[in-house]
Order: C-alpha cells, then structure tokens, then sequence
C-alpha cells in the first residue's frame, strides 16, 4: 500500500534528477558587475513567507521590502517619504491618504486604495490566522474583528475611490504613519489572490509586484533573483539592474569565505570570523540593529524572584558595561541600561536624551544588605538555586556561564542553566517554567511604546506575568493620549518602574558587525523597514 | 525466490510504520509545538491555526489521520513555508541530496577499492604505512572539518590563482559538486580503504592466488582477475546502508557549501518543531534506508544461494 506513491516518488526523483546539473542560474558571477549594474548577495535562510499578510521574519521582510510596498516608505536618512502615498493627512480619529495615480502593480495595473482595504481586512481576519494582526490593531474594530466578535468590514478602513484611503483609528495613534512601511500595512490585490489560493506566494509566479524589485526567479532553498520593477513609479532612482542570491546559508564562515572569494557584497561576522576579517584588514562595518536584551524574571508567586529585595540584590551585582565588554567583545554592542533603546526618538530629540534612565551603580555591600533582606522575607536560610532559562546558541553559553559565576562569587546564590532548543525555549517561557530567563525584544515600529507595553499585565508577551496596576495604568496613557509631551512623560514613567521595581535587567543593545564590497555604495541600514536595503544602491567604478 | 523478496518487502513495510509511529509519538513527546512563536499570539488566533492544522484534535485522532493521509502518500503542509506541500519539499530537494550522495560514493568507492588493494599488497611497508595513517585521519576527524579547511583552501587557492578554479559554495554546475563530493565521501573512503585491505589481505592468501602464480600468470592478472575480483565481496555489502547514510547525512557539507539538499530541511524541522516536515523526511529516509537494504538482501540472496535457503526456514 505505501509502496505505490513511493514508487512515484521515486520515478518523479530520478527524472528530476536528469535536470539536475543544468544550471538554474549563473552562479559563478563576481559580487559586482559595474557595467550590468548587478550584484551578488546572500539570505541565511529561505524566506519563509512572502505572503506580505502572514510574514513574521526578518528574512523574508528584507525581500518583501525589496519586492513591495506600503503607502510610506523609510528613505536613505531613514525618514518616512511618501510611496505609493502622495501625501496624506494625520489626525487624531484618523487618517486619509491620496495614492499616486502612477503607482502600477508589475503587470501594468494601478495599485487602488482597495487593495490596501484587501489586504488589511484579511490580515485581522481570524480565519487567516495571521500571527502580526496585532500591529493592525490602532485601526478601528480591528482587535474585536481579530478576536471573532465583529465582521472584517466593520475595520476602519475605507476605499473612498480607486486613489484615496479614509482610516480610521481605535485611539489616537501617534505613530501610524510609521506603521504602514511595515509588510503587514502592504497592498495585495484581491483578484490575483484569489487566482491563486493557497498557493499564493508560494513561487515567484505567484506574487505581484509593486516595489523597486520584482522576483523573477526563486529556486527553493537555493537561490532567488530580483530583476528591477519597470512599472515602479519610482524607478529613476532604482540603479541596480539586478540582484542575485546564488547562495543560501546560515554558516558565517562559509559566507565570509564567498566574502573573500568575491562572490558576495556582504558578509555578516561572529568573533571567529571578525578576528580573520581584521587581520586580512578589512574595514569593519557596525550597526546596531535596534533590538534590546534582558534578563527577565518570574514574578508569578512560589518563584524567589517575585521577591524585590531578591531583585534588588541581583540588581545591585550586575553591571551590564563587563557583560559587552569582557563577555560578548562585539563592537557595535552597547551596554543595557534602559528598556528603551538608544535610537528611539521622543518629543523631539532621542527619548533617551531627554528622558535618561536612572543609573544603579554596581553596590556588593548594599547587595548584601538586599540579600538578606530577601532571605529574611522568604523565611529560609539559604536560597534554593535559581534557574536560568536561556538558548542553546554558543554566545548565550558564554553569557549564561558569566551570570552563573557572578551570581556565585558575589550574591553566593547558585544558578542552575537550563539550555533549550528555540520551541522547547518556548514553551517553557510561555508556562512559566523559569527563575530569569534570557530574553529580548525587536522593535515592530518606531515609537517607544512598542518596547513600552510589553509588561502591561495584559500582554502575551509578559512572560514573567509581572503586573502592576500603576505600570498597566501609564501603559494606558501612552496608548491613548495624543498629546506627545504627555505621552513621553508616561513612557519615562514606565523606564522608572522597570528600573526600580527590577521588573528585568537590561543587559545590551545588539550590534552587527559585517564587511562590505568596497566598490557598492548607497547600502542603507536600518533599525526599523527593510534592512538591509539595496533600493538604492549602486555599483561604482573599478 | 518471490518469497523470500515478499517476505523481506512485507518485514520492510512494518518496519517503516513502526519509525512512522515512533517519530510520531516522540514528536510530540517534546515540550512545545509548532505555533508557538516569538510573538504571543491571542488565544483566539491560536484557536484558528490548531483548527486548520488539526491540532485541536485528540492525539489518537490525529495519529490515525496522519496515517490516513500518508498511506495516499500526502505529506501535508510544512509549519514554517505555511505554502509548501512537505510533497513537494522532498521532491525539490532530495534529487540534490541524492545527487551529491552518489557522486560521493563513487569517489568513496573508487578510492577505497583502489587504496585498500594497494596497502594490502604493499603489507607493512611505506606505502601502506602511509594508507593507514591517512585512513586513521579519515576515519577520526568529523566531517565538519574537513568541510570547513576544505572551503578555506578552495578560497586560498582561487585568491592565488587570481580566477575561480572551483566554486566555494552553491548549486547548478557540476564544478560545483566536486568539493562538497570529496569532503561527503571521505570518511567512507577510509572505512573501505580499511575494509578493502583485511579482504584483500585473506585473499592474497589463498590457495587459488599461488595455484595462479604457479600457472606464471602475470602480477597485473592475478590482481585484476583473481585478487581483486574476490576480495571486493564484502564491499558491496556495505555500500548498500553507506549509500543510504551518505544521501542522507550530509546536513554539514550541505550547510557549509550553501547546497539545497534535504538534509538541512530535516534538521531544521527538528529544531522549528515543523511537525510534518518531520514525519515527511523521518518516514521518507527510513522508507529509503529499508529498501536499500531490502535491495543487499536481495542481491545478496542471487549471489549466494545459502542465504535465499535459510530465509526458507
């Protein structure tokens, strides 16, 4: 019984395997070829999805990025500029944007306003199961239609003709204009959807155009081809012809082998191959990619960590300057000292210049005190050991082995590492199953509240179930209040509680360290959209 | 003869539903499943994608549709490339696999028939004791070294020689498939090469060699036809399982060398917890892996009838 759709495998492979050595594309080209305009690149994974209405990954954003587009874009200063918007207006209630009458799909059609209605209706669809609807949810109904109690057409979004889209908003929000760059805010057009069904995205044929680049190959887990949109209103300012991804590995030093052997502009470094890199003198490149690490712990009652004083003195050990310095030893590294991030912006400069983190120095005598303090709460003599729940990457060993010995030298207190596989990680955070566990946050849009809300009592996220009705009532006031002044000041009330309620321990601010192909210019990198985009890139001359 | 293969087919076929069962039942023995994500989702969405992929169903339940479905030969769709058919999957992929396996065993076999016979006949003496010490080499060092110091001098090489001799990573071209090919098949190089030279070590002795050089026979004959011929037996033995092991072993060099082989597939869903890629690459090896050695059974059975006779039994 099984062996006859075997047997048909088997057919259907040896024929293919026939075709196999024809090959699919020209793989041995250089990184760049200045007179063609085109470049060689490569993905460390297959994109996942380049359904614009599920994705969730970095990988295929970048290509989503690349191949699409919302109303706003992030231009090469990293401010919004207009897209497939001309222009718009921001209110309080809502907002309505005027598309560009010249905005074209990659087969010669306009992108309307109902292709945005389309594709943000189904996104909050709960049929569509669409693990970013969240993101939807400033848009009026949008979380009652998400959660089953409302109908997709009561969302606030509205096609009042083929070029102007009203939107209305649950609460005032600040920042939308930020989120409509974002995969989930792109158009999808309703009747080449539905020429597909499921097998949208799922090949290169399968999806449509609208950004600078089209997919005009995509061999599964081998390579994939963007080939400059000439629809794209924008195209004058598109250079490259063509960019190539001939190869796809998650293995650093395989890509900065292709790194040397000029097949590839870009080359992401770990400590091994950064140390090679600097000694063949390469420049070293460095960027911080916006995402914050920390320590969070368990607050739910029975685990030692609910208690403060046990907090405190943990607090009061750590110094997370020697975790970057002497540990992690990655430029483009920045010691944590706040939830917030540096780069997020405020009223009207950075949030962090205007509002800074208060600073807990580094105290063994105070811990001390905090320590039996704890203990004496507690009722216990000696504190069982507390377990630290982390990833089984080689760099959080490192890091959970130095937390493991200061916990031992300074406080006395045993840590016990339990290493997880990424699900296993999980789950276990999702039931609780921890003392502190190693964690950290990616920043969906720019606006402070996207770190903010993240111990709101209400939040899935809030892994270690912390709940405070005074953080969950400033939570509300930076959701909800239009007043900018206002709402910084909240947010600045949130950093204070996170800092001495020891809510977590902010341990660093991520960095990337990469090389780059000396003769591309114009490669822009970013915290929040497309990073890194090739948009505007350029191959100069030898 | 049709009896002993039936047999061996039917004994194949239980062996396959019993890993099928198995990877099932360990599968979701492990904490975690294939939903959760970074990002929490609401309990609602959550709801909606256990109902599309059948999770919100009883385990037994579940357990008799996945066999339902497999025994149409339908893999179901991958977890992670929420568009891709697990079908579809191994079919893209494992030709690639398959290919760089065989190119592989070629070179594996090839070498090891040739560097075993020759250390043989040059018993205890330099040749020989440098075979062996290469063999030791082989044998101990992981495969992921070789195919990191392998990739490193195909860089080096290429920078000195100022033009690509071959490429240090990727898929399309046959220049492509030499590398990863060689560093795939070494460690089964040696294990022959060591195979090869004990076998032919016995045969060199043997009654029929001497009556051979009695007869004057050249040196060069008596190799070919009379040496060489006996002593390659239990080779062929175990290529078949080495045949199965090398196409679906090669996660490391696939990884190294950016190849789109199944392997990575089959690791990765481990990892993401993609419970049908999972079964679809668990059931789809051990299916391969039991036919081949249905396949030696069987070979082995038209050689030697003595083996076809105690399967009587």
């Amino acid at each position: 019984m099984l062996a006859a759709p075997l047997s048909k495998l088997f057919q259907n492979l040896s024929l293919s395997l026939v075709c196999l050595l024809v090959p699919a594309l020209p793989v041995l080209a250089d990184a760049v070829d200045y007179r063609n305009q085109v470049i060689s690149i490569a993905l460390t994974q297959e994109p996942p999805q380049l359904n614009s209405m599920l994705a969730t990954d970095q990988i295929s954003g970048f290509v989503l990025g690349h191949i699409q587009e919302g109303l706003l874009r992030y231009d090469a200063d990293n401010r919004l500029a207009p897209a497939v918007a001309e222009h718009w207006e921001l209110g309080a209630e809502g907002a309505t944007f005027w598309l560009r009458q010249e905005a074209r799909w990659s087969d010669g059609k306009p992108v309307t306003a109902h292709d945005f209605v389309f594709a943000w209706r189904n996104t909050v669809d709960p049929a569509t199961g669409s693990e970013y609807a969240s993101i939807l949810y400033p848009l009026k109904n949008a979380e009652a239609i998400n959660r089953g109690d409302q109908a997709v057409e009561s969302l606030g979004v509205q096609a009042l003709d083929d070029h102007t889209l009203e939107v209305r908003f649950e609460k005032p929000t600040p920042y939308f204009l930020g989120l409509t760059a974002f995969p989930s805010f792109f158009p999808v057009r309703e009747d080449f959807y539905r020429s597909r069904g499921a097998r949208y995205a799922a090949d290169a044929d399968d999806l449509l155009f609208n950004g600078p680049f089209k997919l005009s190959a995509w061999v599964h887990g081998a390579s994939l081809r963007l080939e400059k949109n000439e629809h794209y209103w924008d195209r004058d300012r598109i250079r490259l012809n063509r960019i190539e991804v001939p190869y796809i590995t998650s293995e650093t030093r395989s890509l900065f082998n292709l790194f040397k052997d000029d097949k590839i502009v870009l080359a992401g470094l770990d400590s091994e191959t950064l140390q090679d890199a600097l000694k063949q003198r390469y420049p070293i490149r460095k960027f911080s990619d916006g995402s914050v690490f920390y320590l969070e712990f368990n607050h739910r009652p029975g685990h030692a960590t609910a208690n403060k004083a046990l907090r405190q003195a943990i607090q009061a050990i750590y110094d997370p300057a020697e975790l970057v310095n002497k540990v992690i030893a990655l430029p483009g590294y920045r010691p944590g000292r706040s939830l917030f991030p540096l780069w997020l912006g405020g009223v009207e400069r950075r949030f962090r210049q205007e509002y800074p983190a208060p600073v807990v120095q580094p105290d063994p005598e105070q811990a001390q005190r905090y320590l039996a303090q704890a203990k004496q709460e507690l009722g216990v003599e000696a504190l069982p050991p507390l377990v630290l729940l982390t990833d089984n990457s080689p760099g959080a060993a490192k890091q959970a082995e130095y937390l493991q010995s200061l916990f031992k030298t300074r406080l006395g207190l045993d840590l016990r590492i339990d290493r997880q596989t990424f699900k296993q990680r999980l789950a276990k955070m999702t039931a609780g199953d921890f003392d502190i566990v190693a964690a950290g946050w990616g920043p969906d849009f720019d606006d402070p509240i996207t770190f903010g809300d993240l111990f709101a009592s209400w939040n899935e996220n809030n892994r270690g179930r912390y709940n405070n009705p005074e953080y969950d009532r400033w939570v509300r006031v930076a959701q909800t209040s239009s007043d900018p002044r206002q709402r910084m000041d909240a947010m600045a009330r949130l950093q204070t509680i996170i800092i001495e309620d020891v809510v977590i321990l902010a341990q660093y601010e991520r960095g990337l360290v990469y090389v780059q192909h000396p003769r591309l210019e114009g490669l822009v990198r970013r915290v929040i959209g497309t990073d890194p985009d090739f948009s505007g890139a350029r191959v100069i001359q030898p | 003869m049709l009896k002993f293969m039936l047999q061996r087919l039917v004994s194949g076929l239980v062996t396959v539903w019993f890993i099928a069962t198995a990877t099932f039942l360990a599968m979701h023995a492990v904490p975690g499943d294939p939903l959760l994500n970074d990002k929490a989702v609401p309990p609602e969405i959550r709801r909606n994608l256990e109902a599309r992929y059948g999770l919100d169903q009883p385990l037994p339940q579940q357990y008799l549709l996945y066999m339902g479905n497999m025994l149409q030969g339908d893999f179901g769709i991958s977890f992670t490339q929420q568009n891709r058919r697990v079908n579809d999957i191994i079919r893209a992929h494992f030709p690639v696999s398959a290919l760089l396996g065989v190119a592989a065993i070629l070179i594996a076999a090839a070498g090891g028939i040739l560097w075993g016979a020759l250390a043989a006949l040059y018993r205890n003496r330099l040749p020989d004791r440098l075979i062996m010490l290469l063999v030791v080499l082989g044998i101990s060092v992981p495969g992921f070294v070789f195919a990191a110091l392998a990739q490193l001098l195909l860089v080096n090489v290429n920078r000195w020689l100022g033009f690509t001799l071959l490429p240090v990573a990727g898929w399309g071209t046959p220049a492509h498939l030499v590398m990863p090919a060689l560093v795939l098949g070494l460690g089964l190089l040696a294990f022959l090469t060591r195979l090869m030279r004990s076998s032919m070590l016995e045969v060199i002795s043997a009654d029929y060699i001497r009556t051979a050089r009695a007869k004057g026979l050249s040196p060069l004959r008596i190799f070919f036809r009379h040496q060489l011929r006996n002593a390659i037996l239990p080779v062929i033995t175990v290529l078949g399982p080495a045949i199965a092991a090398i196409t679906t072993g090669g996660f490391v060099v696939e990884l190294v060398f950016a190849i789109p082989g199944l392997g990575r597939y089959f690791v990765q869903a481990v990892q993401q917890l993609d419970y049908t890629v999972i079964m679809g690459t668990t059931v789809f090896y051990g299916a391969f892996l039991v036919l081949m050695v249905i396949l030696v059974d069987i070979l082995y059975g038209i050689v030697d009838p003595r083996i076809r006779e105690r399967g009587h039994d």
